[in-house]
């Protein structure tokens, strides 16, 4: 019948005008119709070849469509077609012609979604025409393709195609690509290991993907010698760090050498099947509660014949010294493994390098963070010793405040650009208020402060959830910033984390200047040596009390801006840094930006260092960095720079 | 007379605190949902789900001709205060069924307090299994419900050979990673190539741990993420993948606690292809599923506002027990309960949601794409899938099964033929 | 002349009357044993405030009476829970697993029953081996010295290397904080072998006590509070009324006189710091077996502040002030939270107490501080008619900000 159809078709090709709705390509389609909509990716490999194989001219757009999720099926008669959105329904296009054949609504109609692993599929299978397409973005999809899914048939149209590529980008890439796919696919061992040689020291995780699987190895085990046609990489010792005698064991077990080790858990079960009037091989049951017990049972049932004997330890000690056991590559030349594992070794050096390197960005990036989420308090706990636990709230306020100004100005630059100084104005505003009404009363009693500011954290949190709800708020930084700074494969940090680290050094440059260069640095300076002294010379204390929380708490909004772009936004955004802003102060010595700053670096560095040893388990990490901040405080009560003489205060 | 009224209605008032009220014509639901504290963000939006379909059934005449009324409590995201509340809304309130929880962590907190009461909870959350108490019925999904299906898609579908299993550190991601642990193993995937890490809630700085799971790609095979990363701390994780360019092409990322109300905290364009996988998306194109957007709207007032699939697990699991009290023709628990066995119900995705006798529902299992608009692309669903409560592939439990018509045990030991507990393991 | 205790302390006796007759009243509400005017939740929920108070005089003794802000009072409680608890889930399991296992045709050995106890309490966070710190949690007398003695040491420690290093002031309070935050973060963990933040849960459930109904065993359990409550009243009382007590209240005022003075302040403090510690713990132990459950989240550093916001708000440096302030705001706090409070319409908008509770609580504590220093407990000066000295706000001592007038009066 299948048969019949086809010919029919084939009758039909040559004979007639091909109609728009039977062309060679729809009747492809339309054998491979139950493949498609099946869409696994496991099964769908005989459609897309037939596609890829059929010489059809349309075959390279259906299958770009495809890829894209442009094609669309009709439900009523199964047939495939584009379509366009217009309106409320859709215009179908035929995908032989590209002719307008009608539109459909939304409900006649339905989107074909392939999956990724099957739109990588439909891309592999694409290779072949992208390669030398005119389009220069097709070519780079083929490219991306072969990076992604390399197969040995590529090799030969990628080398056809570097002589006619014309874009350098490009040219270079194919080159690249080209070297990789000889190490994995070409015939020739010198090629191959020319190609592997010239990876030497190369960073690109995909050279590293290249090479790693020529070098895996397997473990084996024989009786004698390994066989001369395999490819050994060492022998290893039963008893040694690398192989225990328990898999050494195993795996005498599993190549079927010798019988396995009957575990307790079997020997509990094979003794519950022999239980005879309350007796066990002779011991009665009530006494199987020991271990020796069960294992005398066992002993006289297997002596019974009754179930099989276990090995016995001399036995295997026996088989594990009469074997030979050792790892082999799956690689059979040994020059291409030799060649491989020195071209491993030299990148090896290398990328612990950069791995150093960029876990040191990592930290610096850290560091600045939390230098930026407490320079505010630097200014308002270090400079006027007053202890805000609601500066975290004033970080919260000020990611807010870009969350809102993002709704009225759609553009992100613009709006980052009214959100820094209006989050500044606002958190300064508040900061003002709030050393007005609460703090000024309390300047003598500093641990109330704290209880009093402690409180209006909480009202301000909760004030938060009721206006804002309790769902995170998106803050989107503006597309500049997307994306990171690659220095190569290893080495790259995002742009974002780099703003920050501008904008922390930025602050740093501000505080110095207001402190050292203007008149209210130098009010403030001598109002929180002496204040009465300061009065006496004709400086308001109250107001420089007031200004300069209110700059601390300003800088604590413009900070809580940048955290929300790299972060979240949600009302509890400000208890994430409270704790931690305050020891970063606290260790860096109170008083003194740059005991800030080192503060700051000192955690960013201790956190991403011990992350370093323990890369699983993020948490130890906070854990063991508080604990080593409360055995340095113990050592450095004031901190790495403590303060001398009369500006010590005590 | 009128003052000694006053003084009884005040001091009926107050002892609405401390007595066991008595008899009354209406029929109470306990809503038990953190709405302050860190879970407020998810519970919230259950507890006015709830009050909608409270709302709706009443409308409806209610149940045994008897109007429905909503008892709200708010155990403020502390756990020992679920216990609290729940003991209150069982004695205090006398309420004949109660609605709540999300963390498994506030689940195990109730689980004595109704055991002991003979209470009822419909519990809507996805979770790690392990678990089937005689007085819970677990309308989320288990993780042979959701993460398994998730699994072989990366294995089948994607092709993916070496799995990076992100969690935050809690009991859910620990268990469940434990068992995708075990299912991969024996799927034939090597130990090295698992790579595990767990976060503390609400992570932040994660450049470290993608740019850690990007060179897990240096052996040439292909990487895929497995996230268990809970609430907030999937912000800074999505924002770092699309910062890090991490395309869903080369290391697709499948996530078991991303649905549409964490997405809407942030920009998806960067993120168009990564994976999650529930039972319910609300890009779900059903009519029951357009009814239930369309009412949700209208009762919380905002177009804008997503469903999600817990949601739909409280849609089911009360529609179930409002027909299995009609059925039982009584509130009264235990005949409520089994009549909630083989209890039937469509789901808002098309299909029958079918409660089974170990109290675990048997629904389809949805992977979707993360799209431009913060919606998810349905790009595959199996047929139903009963949910297991002692998952097959870690030994210990493997030999266990719940059952409780036949059994009459939710932890019994199939190789001793024995029940390991009545109550549950808490 | 040496007064006795009693006449020096007046307040012992009325508060301990207070307390007997609230326990009576309780007990003959109650539905254990009584009329049933009182449900089992709210007389559970007694219990625990009972606890509270206990913990609350601890840390009006460290604060109020030493002058040491510490907020890091309730890791030594959690921790007291912590130990309780694992002997309550070791041992209950152990009944059920022995129970279960007893079924099998083959009597298990003892390394079979620890295996599966391990894998009831650790499977479900994937595990079954016990790890180091359950080595005791078999014995219930040594996890009861484990109460006092872990807390204890940690608060030993923690204190030499504090008052040693003369850490004072916010910096201590901070330096507390951070070690709640680490003891947090440490049990957050699943390595550190307390189940990570599912934390121990079903403590309510008494092994070997399966049989009392819990209205019996909440009865009982506020017996126990009530009992240590007292007690611990009357032994803070007697460590605050006598030469010792003018000591640490010295050291609040001057540090450095007293120093100079030829006392160890390091030794006073660290005793005090040690003692509220151990009370803590056993106010813990108590609380959790109440409460259920006990999970990291317990001891996260905002715990420890809402403890001192109690004693402030109750008036400290007076230890009736801690208990009235610890009741009261607990009790405020699960009225607001428990939905019960009616809304409030202000015609424009209707305030959801559930909503608006935590705003109110926060500004309170602002009102509190600012303008009644002397909390709840200033409302019985005002009945006695104490006055305090007027010195026009001048200083008492000469370390800024120790203490003032408004400190003063007591």
């Amino acid at each position: 019948m299948r048969i019949l159809v086809a010919a029919l078709s084939f009758i039909c090709l040559i004979a007639l005008p091909v109609s728009a709705q039977d062309s060679p390509i729809q009747q492809l389609l339309q054998e491979n119709r139950t493949l498609i909509e099946q869409s696994s990716r496991r099964t769908i490999g005989p459609a897309i070849d037939a596609l890829r194989d059929s010489g059809l001219p349309a075959a390279q757009a259906v299958l770009e469509k495809w890829q894209a999720r442009e094609l669309w099926q009709r439900k009523s008669d199964g047939l495939f077609f584009f379509a366009e959105r217009t309106g409320d329904g859709y215009r179908l296009i035929d995908i032989a012609t590209g002719a307008d054949v009608g539109s459909a609504t939304g409900g006649e109609i339905e989107q074909l979604k392939p999956n990724s692993g099957i739109r990588a599929l439909i891309g592999v299978a694409l290779v072949q025409f992208q390669l030398t397409d005119p389009d220069p973005a097709r070519r780079m999809a083929a490219l991306d393709a072969i990076a992604r899914n390399a197969e040995a048939a590529h090799l030969a149209p990628l080398r056809a195609s570097i002589a006619t590529e014309t874009d350098p980008a490009l040219t270079s890439r194919k080159a690249r690509l080209e070297r990789l796919l000889t190490i994995s696919y070409d015939d020739e061992p010198d090629a191959r290991i020319a190609a592997i040689e010239s990876f030497a020291g190369d960073l690109g995780v995909d050279a590293r993907a290249a090479l790693n699987p020529l070098v895996a190895t397997t473990r084996a085990v024989t009786a004698g010698d390994p066989p001369a046609t395999e490819n050994v990489a060492r022998r290893l010792a039963p008893g040694s760090d690398v192989l225990s005698e328990a898999a050494a064991h195993a795996l005498l077990v599993e190549a079927g050498l010798v019988a396995p080790r009957i575990s307790a858990s079997d020997i509990r079960a094979a003794l519950a099947a022999h239980v005879e009037n309350g007796q066990v091989g002779g011991v009665p049951v009530a006494e199987l509660d020991t271990d020796a017990a069960r294992e005398r049972a066992y002993a006289a049932l297997a002596a019974a014949g009754l179930v099989p004997a276990t090995a016995t330890s001399a036995e295997v000690a026996e088989a594990l010294s009469s074997h030979v056991f050792y790892e082999r590559y799956a690689e059979t030349d040994p020059r291409v493994t030799e060649a491989a594992n020195a071209a491993l070794d030299a990148i090896a050096l290398k990328v612990g390098m950069n791995q150093a390197a960029d876990l040191t960005l990592d930290a610096l990036s850290l560091a600045s963070i939390y230098f930026l989420a407490a320079i505010g308090l630097a200014i308002t706990f270090g400079v006027m010793g007053v202890i805000n636990m609601a500066h975290g709230e004033f970080i919260m306020m000020g990611a807010y405040t870009g969350y809102v100004v993002q709704q009225f100005v759609p553009d992100y630059t613009l709006s980052i650009l009214i959100a820094l100084p209006l989050a500044f104005a606002i958190t300064f505003a508040a900061g003002v208020a709030m050393e007005r009404l609460v703090i000024r009363w309390l300047y003598n009693r500093p641990l109330e402060t704290l209880l009093a500011t402690f409180g209006i954290s909480i009202a301000l949190q909760q004030l938060a959830k009721n206006i804002f709800g309790t769902q995170a708020r998106p803050l989107t930084s503006p597309g500049w910033l997307d994306g990171s700074l690659v220095v190569n494969d290893i080495v790259s940090i995002s742009y974002i984390r780099i703003a920050i680290f501008v904008l922390a050094l930025i602050f740093l440059g501000l505080f110095l200047f207001i402190m050292r260069r203007t008149r209210l640095g130098l009010e403030v300076r001598a109002v929180t040596q002496n204040p009465r002294m300061a009065a006496s010379m004709g400086i308001n204390p109250d107001r420089i009390n007031m200004l300069t929380f209110g700059l601390g708490s300003g800088i604590a909004g413009v900070a809580g801006v940048a955290i929300g772009l790299y972060a979240k936004v949600t009302s509890e955004l400000g208890q994430d840094y409270i704790v931690q802003s305050f020891m970063t102060v606290v260790v860096g010595g109170v008083g003194n930006i740059w005991g800030t700053l080192l503060g700051a670096t000192l955690i960013g560095f201790l956190q991403k260092g011990i992350e370093w040893f323990n890369p699983s388990n993020t948490l130890a990490a906070q854990t063991y960095m508080i604990l080593f901040i409360i055995l340095f405080i113990q050592f450095r009560p004031r901190g790495i720079i403590a303060l001398r003489g009369r500006a010590a205060g005590d | 007379m009128t003052s000694i009224k006053t003084i009884l209605a005040s001091a009926v008032a107050f002892s609405a605190l401390c007595l066991p009220a008595w008899a009354q014509d209406t029929i109470k639901v306990g809503v038990l949902h953190s709405l302050s504290g860190t879970m407020a963000i998810s519970e919230t939006t259950l507890k006015d789900t709830m009050l909608m379909l409270i709302d709706e059934q009443n409308k409806k005449g209610g149940v045994l001709g008897k109007q429905l009324e909503a008892v709200v409590v708010d155990p403020a995201s502390d756990w020992p205060l679920f216990a609290e509340k729940a003991r209150e809304l069982l004695t205090v309130q006398d309420v004949d069924v109660m609605f709540g929880c999300w963390t498994s962590v506030s689940r195990k907190s109730v689980l004595p307090v109704i055991e002991e009461l003979n209470g009822l909870l419909f519990y809507p959350v996805q979770y790690e299994g392990e678990e089937s108490s005689k007085n819970v019925f677990y309308t989320g999904a288990a993780p042979n419900q959701q993460a398994i299906p998730a699994v072989d898609y990366f294995l089948d579908e994607l092709g993916v050979e070496k799995f990076a299993l992100l969690g935050t550190d809690y009991v859910y991601p620990r268990t469940t990673n434990n068992i995708l642990d075990a299912y991969l193993k024996s799927k034939g995937i090597a130990e090295a190539d698992i790579f595990v890490n767990y976060t503390p809630f609400g992570h932040s700085d994660w450049s470290k741990i993608v740019s850690d799971v990007v060179a897990l790609g240096a052996d040439g095979k292909k990487v895929g993420v497995i996230s268990t990363i809970n609430g907030d701390a999937n912000i800074g994780f999505y924002k770092e993948l699309a910062a890090q360019g991490v395309s869903a092409e080369d290391i697709p990322v499948v996530a078991f606690s991303v649905g549409e109300e964490e997405l809407s905290g942030l920009d998806t364009t960067n993120l168009v292809g990564h994976l999650a996988a529930w039972n319910y998306f609300m890009s779900a194109d059903t009519p029951e599923n357009a009814a239930f957007i369309e009412a949700w709207h209208a009762f919380i007032g905002d177009e804008k506002r997503v469903t999600n699939d817990p949601m739909e697990a409280h849609y089911i699991g009360f529609n179930m027990w409002v027909n299995a009290v009609e059925q039982a023709g009584t509130t009264d628990v235990d005949a409520v309960r089994e009549a909630m066995w083989g209890q039937e119900f469509p789901n808002l995705t098309g299909g029958m949601a079918v409660m089974g006798t170990n109290h675990h529902l048997s629904k389809p299992v949805l992977i979707g794409e993360i799209l431009e608009d913060g919606q998810f692309d349905i790009i595959s669903e199996t047929d139903p899938v009963p949910g297991d409560a002692w998952t097959d592939f870690l030994p210990a439990s493997a030999v266990l099964t719940a059952d409780w018509k036949d059994l009459g045990c939710g932890m019994y030991n199939t190789e001793t033929n024995s029940c390991v507990q009545i109550k549950s393991n808490y | 002349m040496r007064q006795s205790f009693i006449a020096k302390n007046p307040s012992v006796l009325i508060f301990l009357a207070l307390l007997g007759l609230f326990t009576l009243a309780v007990t003959i509400l109650g539905e254990g044993l009584g009329i049933g005017l009182i449900s089992t939740s709210f007389v559970k929920t007694l219990g625990k405030t009972l606890c509270l108070c206990l913990v609350a005089i601890a840390m009006d003794l460290v604060w109020g009476y030493a002058g040491i802000l510490s907020l890091g009072h309730f890791a030594f409680f959690g921790l007291g829970g912590y130990m309780i608890g694992m002997w309550l889930m070791y041992a209950r399991t152990e009944l059920i697993v022995v129970e279960s296992l007893a079924q099998a045709e083959i009597p298990p050995t003892p390394d079979e029953i620890r295996d599966a106890i391990g894998t009831q309490i650790f499977g479900v966070v994937g595990g079954s081996d016990f790890p180091l710190v359950w080595a005791f949690a078999h014995s219930l007398p040594l996890q009861l010295a484990l109460v006092v003695l872990v807390p204890g040491l940690l608060a030993l420690v923690f204190g030499w290397l504090a008052f040693r290093s003369r850490v004072t002031g916010v910096y201590l309070s901070i330096l507390t904080q951070a070690m709640t935050l680490a003891l947090a973060l440490y049990l957050f963990q699943n390595d550190s072998g307390l189940r990570g933040n599912n934390g121990l849960s079903g403590l309510q459930n008494i092994p070997g006590a399966g049989d009392v109904p819990q209205s019996l065993m909440s009865i009982r359990f506020f017996w126990a509070s009530a009992a240590a409550l007292a007690i611990g009243y009357v032994v803070a009382a007697f460590v605050v009324s006598g030469k010792f007590g003018s000591v640490i209240r010295g050291i609040r005022d001057d540090e450095a006189r007293v120093r100079f003075l030829g006392y160890s302040v390091e030794g006073y403090k660290l005793f005090v710091f040690t003692l509220t510690a151990v009370i803590a713990g056993i106010a813990g132990a108590l609380y959790y077996p109440q409460a259920g459950i006990i999970n990291p989240a317990e001891i996260a550093p905002i715990a420890s502040i809402y403890l001192a916001v109690w004693v402030a708000i109750g008036g400290r440096g007076r230890l009736y002030g801690a208990v009235i302030g610890a009741g009261f705001v607990s009790l405020l706090s699960t009225w607001f939270t428990g939905g019960q409070a009616p809304d409030l319409n202000v015609g424009f908008y209707t305030v959801k107490w559930v909503d608006w509770w935590q705003v109110l609580l926060g500004l309170s504590f602002v009102l509190v501080t600012l303008f009644a220093p002397k909390g709840i407990g200033g409302l019985f000066d005002l009945l006695t008619g104490r006055r305090g000295p007027d010195r026009h706000g001048a200083d008492l001592g000469p370390g800024a900000g120790s203490f003032r007038e408004k400190e003063a009066e007591q």
